[in-house]
């Protein structure tokens, strides 16, 4: 198929359909309403399902509701929004129901701003909901990476029957960029859900889809039953993409999003100027590539490490455990809906650069 | 030549500034460029500011935030004041001296005035402001050539025999203004 030029938000939309979505619910918020406005459109033309709840708590319980039938269904909103579903999504997290859930990040806390950032980090990677669980988590740096995430995201749900999520910042729904679908949706086979699914009991045992178990016994086995899960995930799932990495590099970013984007451009400036440094961009931020980040950090000619964030060292406690304090490392973010610039990071570089190993942990 | 090309278009809301980038970046695509078209977003209403930025390259773009563009086009006062100034050095600035009544005392730019709502009145519409504008900066950095942009004008904007016409002697009205003005031979 042709490249055309989408907003992110609507390359999202698009995506999800392709990769078999049958329902969306949803409840409008800047900056991610496109998704929702093209499929107001899109959805019936495909015979699937378009629906606007009261309230993104109503959004988050019908994907409950929809998701435990087997159909696939998702949900798309911005942080204050994503919050309003936490309860639900450890619901869904504990039934073990497929669901995607794609948040394109605004500046927070509490209602916060509309401008892109990426604060919502912890929310996703370490569950905003209550109890032992875990989402899968994407983050696209492209529109046409969001597209493949969003696609892959239907899979993962499907595969391990757990909420999957990608997080977006605004930059990325609002940017547009050519983008290029696949021809056809393929993915590897997967167990139909008329095995678990509630499809109609008649002729077979009733199944109960619920994250209620009052013997601890059963809840500590169901627990357990999600944890094998993670483990898996943790085996097959990292994904990551390395830029300009070499021997001559003597620091290493690490960045994710529109971010890595941003360090890109930085570091091909620097090249220019004789300065030769790394990027590390973590794609799945759970699970997180921490044997990935750990080789490339100790590798010999790499003296320190840089986290970029649009946010508050959000990630870079994960980049800090995985390097296990064998490099400093140092952080430098804009956050509230300020975008970086390449001039400012450079400036952070360099600072890194002529610091003579000090600090473990350096906030700027 | 050029691995990257950056253009900011501002103006106000409703003067078709979001759309002159889109068309712009649609070209470029059309000639398996790499494009981003990166909009200002934010609590924003009709007549209020709006402007767009476009980074056209020859390589996978990385930054989509744009400090210093190579050029910008301004259609109204408040974004000739706030991004004439951010131009790079040996850059290009754009001015729609039909609402804009200075020019820029930078002596390191290049200043293309182009009266834009006058052109497009005459074309025979108001709303090919925009156009006028596109066709001066296509015609005075040639980041696109003017076969590409008139068929995008022409799928995505403006299918209707009478609304193409009117937008392709804006286009050209503008393309030849700014030759004139850089003394380049007009081409094509």
């Amino acid at each position: 198929m042709a490249k055309v030029l989408m907003k992110g938000n609507e390359a999202i939309a698009e995506a999800a359909l392709r990769a078999g979505a049958e329902g969306y619910f949803c409840y409008p918020i800047t900056p991610q309403t496109e998704v929702a406005e093209y499929l107001s459109k899109r959805m019936p033309e495909v015979g699937g399902m378009f629906l606007q709840g009261e309230s993104e708590l109503a959004v988050a319980n019908m994907l409950f509701g929809a998701a435990s039938t087997g159909k696939r269904v998702f949900t798309t909103s911005s942080s204050p929004g994503i919050s309003l579903m936490q309860e639900a999504i450890s619901y869904m997290a504990g039934a073990e129901l497929p669901v995607v859930i794609i948040n394109i990040m605004r500046g927070g806390p509490g209602l916060g701003g509309i401008l892109p950032a990426q604060s919502d980090y912890f929310q996703a990677v370490k569950g905003g909901g209550h109890g032992d669980y875990r989402t899968l988590v994407l983050a696209p740096s492209t529109v046409q990476e969001a597209v493949d995430l969003t696609m892959l995201c239907f899979y993962l749900a499907q595969k391990y029957r757990n909420p999957v999520m990608m997080i977006g910042d605004g930059m990325i729904g609002q940017m547009m960029e050519a983008v290029e679908f696949p021809e056809s949706y393929e993915e590897p086979p997967l167990p139909p859900p008329d095995e678990w699914a509630a499809t109609g009991a008649k002729g077979r045992k009733a199944r109960i889809i619920k994250s209620l178990f009052l013997d601890p016994v059963s809840l500590e086995n169901n627990v357990l039953i999600l944890e094998k899960k993670y483990q898996q995930m943790i085996r097959e799932e990292v994904r990551c993409e390395s830029y300009k990495i070499s021997a001559k590099n003597k620091v290493l970013i690490v960045a994710y999003g529109t971010t890595a984007r941003i360090c890109q451009t930085v570091i091909d400036e620097l090249e220019a100027d004789g300065v030769s440094v790394g990027l590390f961009r973590p794609i799945s931020l759970y699970p997180f590539p921490e044997k990935e980040i750990l080789k490339e950090a100790t590798r010999k000619n790499i003296k320190s490490v840089l986290t970029i964030e649009m946010s508050m060292a959000q990630m870079m406690e994960d980049v800090e455990r995985a390097i296990q304090g064998r490099r400093p490392v140092h952080f430098y973010g804009r956050t509230g809906g300020i975008v970086p610039t390449p001039e400012e990071v450079k400036e952070q570089v360099l600072k890194v650069l002529s610091v003579k190993r000090r600090s473990t942990k350096k906030k700027s | 030549m050029m691995h990257q090309y950056e253009v900011t278009f501002a103006g106000f809301g409703g003067q078709g500034i979001m759309t002159a980038g889109q068309l712009l970046a649609y070209a470029g695509i059309e000639e398996d460029k790499q494009v981003a078209w990166i909009p200002s977003y934010g609590p924003e209403m009709r007549g209020g500011t709006a402007y767009c930025t476009v980074v056209i390259s020859d390589i996978p773009i990385g930054s989509p935030i744009i400090s210093n563009p190579q050029c910008a086009c301004v259609f109204n006062r408040p974004s000739f004041d706030k991004f004439t100034p951010l131009v790079k050095a040996g850059g290009l600035a754009i001015v729609n001296s039909s609402l804009i009544d200075v020019t820029t005392d930078r002596t390191d730019i290049d200043e293309i005035l182009v009266p834009a709502n006058e052109i497009a009145m005459k074309a025979g519409n108001a709303k090919a402001a925009n156009v006028a504008v596109l066709g001066a900066f296509i015609g005075a950095t040639g980041i696109v050539s003017f076969d590409t942009i008139k068929r995008v004008i022409k799928e995505k904007m403006a299918r209707k025999k009478s609304v193409l016409e009117i937008n392709y002697h804006a286009l050209d009205e503008g393309r030849k203004l700014a030759l004139k003005t850089l003394g380049k031979k007009a081409r094509g």
